[in-house]
């Protein structure tokens, strides 16, 4: 069988070599942080995550109203390629995020609106791939996931709006310190990096999508049928 | 118009007759949601102190637990004989399905808060010295915030295989924001609320209500028709 | 209907069906089990949204325009889709309510032999009773389209005769009539046209009473 030529994989190579010189600038081009030292650029891979993560679920959520609205399958294989990826990105954020805890606050978990916000962000994800996995209709599991998935992002603002309240109660809430100019640059490099890998999962997954709604779906219809009149 | 919530209120008369003729199942609720206070309060320790400052929060765990089980068997009875798509054929408004089964929903779970909340001060000594009002309130919006998104995730799940499992795996995560501002703002009321936090939670639970029944209420629409 | 189609999952439950019913006519479906009756005419209740092709009645086609068409069909189905936990006479209360009709409940149940002013719910009932109940409901919705899906099963010699005549008195008020049966004994006398399905396709069409 000959595959068809993949544009995608075009991002995917430059995505991957910006990602690279993005990980050689970030970690020896770029000086010290003046506060916390080698640690923080951490948040050269953390920060551009989450901002990827946040883009990638609104495009879940935007494809999620395009399929109730419109109907065309197109959106659904879009909606299963959003929320997977984001919640790869999701996870890659926790994780970071967890890591660059251990030394600035000395714990691998805080109960801090934003990282909280996120986990509850990835379950909720993760509740809609999982109701998803079970329904076995191409048509019913893109209606109902596009449900789930809209009213999931709709109540996100204000689970973080919650959780800052709930916390702010008993502690002043912890910014990441300031960073330099000169340290944005490694910033935008790593975002527009980790946005091209997105993009390149992104139609990878968008067509195994597409292929797992051509397996559940009919065959194409049979020729009219003249009944014989009794 | 009036003819919508002549519906609203057929559909939501209509659960509530089942829940008065079927006394077994919502007892099964009740007592379950009893079992856990108590099943709580062993594990948490026995000290008075300790039970004072979690009653809040066990309280609001407990409605969320029960609700799972509410409202898988709201959804089982549509689906049991397919009951449901009678309703849409008949035809009744899908909105005004799921506003009548949703409040039906919240009513069951205004009951079961009803009944517990004075439990709460019995088997775990808790205090009030806040504001009644504000803890009914705070009670009311907190089990219709969780009724609405409730409905429509029961809805999908009691037709999904395996749904009873699925159900609260897509509703927690969901519901934490009216968890969160449910289960602080009593414990809050519950201490005497010096620092005055109930308002604010109340508008968290208003803001989720408002949104969720708006939305849900669309999207009911899509997942009872047939694609 | 006009080449109408629906799929169930991978494969095409109807298949390219075109068949016309005159207004007030009855149409008996035949075919052994699987072969798309069912599903014929649940596509025609609006249950089912038609994946290809379309189905009018008076002109209208009937899934986009299915809110105004749902109070003039009724589907008497293989499931009754009653509410296990009420009452004979509480199921039909809640169904009146919501069509906005009154009408005298206990004189329904009388006639279609159900005993009236019992309080036992329908999960005691036989399911011939629950069929009866299901007619009643039928009857209260009075359908210009009138859909049954085998509605002789479970009954006593009784009951079908009261569904025969049940059907008879609506099809003197003009009621179009399609039935779908894979024993068309009893039915072959409402109907004066018969269509034989196979895997999903009309395959025989033949007028006049058999």
């Amino acid at each position: 069988m000959k595959l068809p030529f993949a544009w995608e994989h075009l991002i995917g190579v430059i995505a991957l070599l910006l990602f690279c010189y993005g990980q050689v600038f970030g970690l020896f081009m770029v000086p010290p942080d003046a506060h916390m030292g080698d640690v923080a650029r951490i948040l050269f891979v953390h920060v551009p995550s989450a901002w990827n993560a946040f883009f990638v679920f609104t495009i879940a959520f935007v494809c999620a109203l395009g399929y109730l609205i419109s109907g065309r399958k197109g959106f659904d294989h879009a909606l299963e390629a959003a929320l997977e990826v984001g919640i790869l990105l999701t996870i890659l954020l926790l994780m970071t995020g967890s890591i660059f805890a251990k030394p600035t606050w000395d714990v691998w978990w805080k109960w801090e609106p934003r990282l909280t916000s996120s986990a509850i962000m990835l379950m909720t994800y993760v509740g809609v791939v999982v109701l998803r996995s079970v329904v076995q209709d191409n048509e019913r599991r893109a209606v109902w996931s596009s449900a789930a998935t809209i009213l999931a992002s709709v109540t996100l603002p204000l689970t973080y709006f919650s959780v800052q309240i709930w916390r702010s109660i008993h502690q002043i809430q912890t910014s990441p310190a300031d960073i330099d100019a000169p340290l944005r640059m490694a910033w935008r490099i790593n975002a527009l990096a980790v946005l091209l890998l997105a993009t390149w999962f992104l139609a990878r997954r968008w067509r195994i999508a597409a292929r797992r709604w051509e397996l559940g779906d009919a065959p194409p219809l049979p020729e009219p049928l003249q009944p014989e009149e009794v | 118009m009036i003819a919508f919530f002549q519906q609203i209120f057929g559909v939501a008369l209509k659960d509530l007759t089942i829940e008065v003729r079927a006394p077994v199942r919502a007892f099964s609720v009740l007592f379950f949601a009893l079992v856990i206070l108590v099943m709580v309060a062993f594990a948490a320790g026995s000290t008075t102190k300790i039970l004072q400052d979690i009653a809040g929060g066990t309280l609001w765990i407990a409605i969320l637990l029960t609700s799972t089980r509410a409202l898988d068997q709201s959804l089982s009875t549509e689906f049991e004989d397919h009951a449901l798509e009678e309703l849409l054929l008949w035809p009744v408004e899908p909105a005004a399905i799921f506003y009548g089964k949703a409040i039906a929903n919240a009513l069951v779970l205004w009951v079961v808060a009803a009944l517990l909340t004075p439990l709460l001060f019995v088997i775990y000594d808790a205090p009030l010295f806040g504001s009644f009002v504000e803890l009914v309130a705070l009670i009311a919006l907190g089990c219709a915030a969780i009724a609405a998104p409730g409905t429509l995730y029961a809805t999908l799940t009691a037709q999904a295989r395996g749904g009873a499992v699925l159900l609260p795996l897509l509703l927690f995560p969901l519901v934490v924001p009216a968890l969160v501002a449910a289960a602080r703002g009593t414990t809050v009321v519950m201490e005497g609320d010096p620092m005055r936090q109930a308002p604010a939670w109340l508008v968290v639970l208003v803001l989720f209500n408002l949104i969720h029944w708006a939305v849900a209420g669309v999207l009911f629409r899509y997942v009872i028709e047939e694609p | 209907m006009q080449d109408l189609a629906r799929r169930f999952g991978g494969r095409w439950a109807v298949a390219r069906v075109d068949l016309a019913v005159p207004r007030g006519g009855a149409c008996m479906v035949t075919g052994a089990n699987g072969s798309g009756k069912t599903t014929l005419l649940r596509c025609c209740a609006t249950a089912l949204k038609p994946h290809h092709g379309q189905i009018t009645f008076g002109g209208v086609d009937l899934w986009r325009r299915r809110a105004l068409v749902r109070p003039t069909i009724a589907l008497l189905s293989h499931a009754t889709r009653l509410y296990e936990d009420l009452s004979a006479q509480e199921n039909l209360a809640t169904w009146a309510r919501l069509g906005g009709v009154s009408a005298d409940l206990s004189d329904l149940l009388a006639r279609v032999g159900l005993p009236v002013g019992r309080q036992d719910p329908v999960r005691t009932f036989s399911a011939g009773m629950r069929r009866r109940l299901a007619l009643a409901r039928v009857l209260l919705k009075e359908p210009e389209l009138l859909l049954l899906d085998e509605p002789f099963t479970a009954l006593d010699p009784e009951g079908r005769a009261l569904v025969l005549q049940a059907v008879g008195a609506l099809r003197q008020r003009g009621t179009t009539v399609l039935v779908a049966t894979h024993v068309p004994g009893e039915a072959a006398a409402l109907c004066e046209q018969r269509v034989h399905m196979e895997a999903g396709r009309v395959v025989r069409i033949s007028e006049g009473s058999a």
